[in-house]
């Protein structure tokens, strides 16, 4: 899209997004990083993955403020309104991604060197898939690329049958080794994290649909396997 | 997008026989392949659009784009321009308003208008108000007269503030008051259509969002198109917004679309601030 005549305009769209995708950096490493703690009980890492999110906190607010601030003073319209609404919902669940991506760190921390290194990987495995779907997502933001974020938007159901069948490994355990069971409780709450930033990854997907083309994603026509009651 | 070319669903409902119980819906005026000329030059290029009634549609596009020349062939004014010529049909009610069959001053009072700058009559509040009825003997007697004035200032929002004041000049006013007094003036004649080029261009923020509710007010009763260089104020106040370009119809559509997601590239680009 060509440049508005105000240049500075186009520079704080620019300025808005590149904060979004500093964001999205940091927080698509938050959760490889909290996983790859649990999976070698590196509590160093888990609490490094701590630390960082107040600096996700703080580009949330950032964000927030440049767009309030461009509103108000530039009343956007048409692809740029469009734009701005989107990447303040975005910043939202990014901000809520590194929260969930921190939790896994502090349960991390609950853990000790007791716990079956079969249990560690299953919650490793899980976040490989979520984190690439957030890198999709961000690469169809960067790109906008409308079927690209659609694509992420249908994967979802992927990581919920991912989850569901850690959510069943992990009660194997538990029911084997009731000494197992503390760690398990954690390891749920973790599996369910990267359940919910899934979710998160799948909401980025239709802000940024929204964004390019202008209409909406229709969550019922989401593919969806029927609800196993977990 | 619709209504770019001829607005083949509205044809039926406006000709003959057309259900007039269907006011709410139907087109007040139905405009199809409008041109016009000044002399050689050709200013508007084959406009067809429909302009609904009880609503307002807004006509914005950049300096020259031929957005007030259409609005002038809504109640005939450009035929008082040297060398202008209008081709195609406008139907209002109907009825084609282009036809040599049509007098263009009773045309006028169906067609009220509101200028960029207030231009009250060198008159006092209340002969402003006066004038038209009078002149188009639309009263009997002086309290008819005096509650056609007090009933067109209630409309426009003025009565409070000149009822004490009536023989005071139209233009010992403020500019936003003189403004509001123009717009009694036009509905004093009780036209079915008001037409509003440019109306706050020349007003304060204040005196503007009068203005624009009194705009939403009059648009229960009325069919208003109004001509504005603000896109928040098309946006605001409108239902339904056409973009002019280089004297076409771009596009046309309800408010919310054309500002939220337009589907022209033109559009886009000017709404958006980047038109070069």
């Amino acid at each position: 899209m060509s440049e508005h005549i105000v240049s500075a305009f186009t520079d704080e769209l620019e300025k808005i997004a590149a904060d979004l995708m500093r964001m999205g950096g940091i927080v698509e490493t938050m959760i490889l990083d909290s996983c790859a703690a649990v999976d070698r009980n590196n509590h160093d890492m888990a609490r490094d993955v701590i630390t960082r999110d107040p600096e996700v906190d703080r580009l949330e607010e950032e964000v927030e403020r440049q767009i309030v601030s461009l509103i108000a003073r530039r009343q956007p319209m048409a692809h740029d309104l469009r734009s701005v609404f989107s990447a303040l919902k975005t910043a939202g669940e990014l901000e809520r991604i590194g929260d969930l991506s921190k939790n896994i760190g502090k349960r991390t921390l609950m853990l000790d060197e007791s716990v079956p290194v079969a249990m560690r990987h299953g919650v490793a495995r899980m976040a490989r898939p979520v984190s690439l779907q957030l890198h999709m997502v961000l690469d169809a933001y960067a790109t906008g690329n409308a079927e690209s974020a659609k694509t992420v938007w249908e994967s979802d159901d992927d990581i919920d049958q991912h989850y569901n069948s850690l959510f069943r490994e992990m009660l194997t355990y538990m029911i084997e080794d009731p000494r197992t069971i503390g760690a398990g409780a954690h390891m749920l709450f973790m599996a369910k994290n990267l359940e919910r930033i899934g979710d998160h990854c799948t909401n980025i997907a239709e802000f940024i649909y929204f964004q390019i083309t202008g209409e909406y994603l229709i969550p019922h026509e989401r593919p969806k396997t029927p609800n196993t009651g977990i | 997008m619709d209504t770019v070319g001829p607005a083949k669903t509205d044809l039926a409902l406006t000709g003959e026989g057309a259900d007039k119980t269907q006011a709410l819906t139907y087109p007040r005026i139905d405009c199809r392949n409008v041109s016009v000329y000044y002399d050689d030059k050709q200013a508007v290029f084959d406009v067809s659009l429909a302009i609904h009634d009880r609503a307002v549609t807004a006509l914005i596009g950049p300096s020259g784009c031929g957005k007030s020349t259409f609005l002038r062939c809504l109640n005939r004014m450009n035929d008082t321009i040297e060398g202008a010529k209008v081709t195609g049909d406008i139907f209002m009610e109907g009825e084609n308003i282009n036809s040599p069959d049509v007098d263009p001053v009773l045309l006028r009072s169906r067609v009220g208008m509101v200028f960029q700058k207030p231009n009250p009559f060198p008159k006092s509040i209340y002969d402003n108000i006066a004038y038209g009825p009078r002149i188009h003997g639309m009263v009997d007697s002086r309290e008819d007269l005096d509650a056609v004035v007090e009933k067109s200032l209630r409309r426009a929002g003025l009565w409070e503030e000149v009822k004490d004041r009536l023989t005071q000049p139209g233009t010992s006013l403020s500019g936003g008051q003189q403004q509001r007094l123009c717009i009694a003036r036009a509905i004093a004649v009780r036209p079915e259509v008001i037409l509003m080029d440019e109306p706050c261009s020349a007003l304060d923020p204040i005196a503007t969002a009068r203005i624009e509710e009194l705009i939403d007010e009059l648009r229960k009763r009325y069919c208003i198109v109004i001509v504005t260089h603000s896109m928040q104020q098309a946006a605001r106040v409108s239902q339904r917004t056409a973009f002019f370009h280089l004297g076409n119809l771009v596009e046309m559509g309800d408010t919310d679309q054309i500002f939220t997601n337009p589907r022209e590239r033109r559009t886009e680009d000017y709404i958006t601030g980047r038109f070069g």
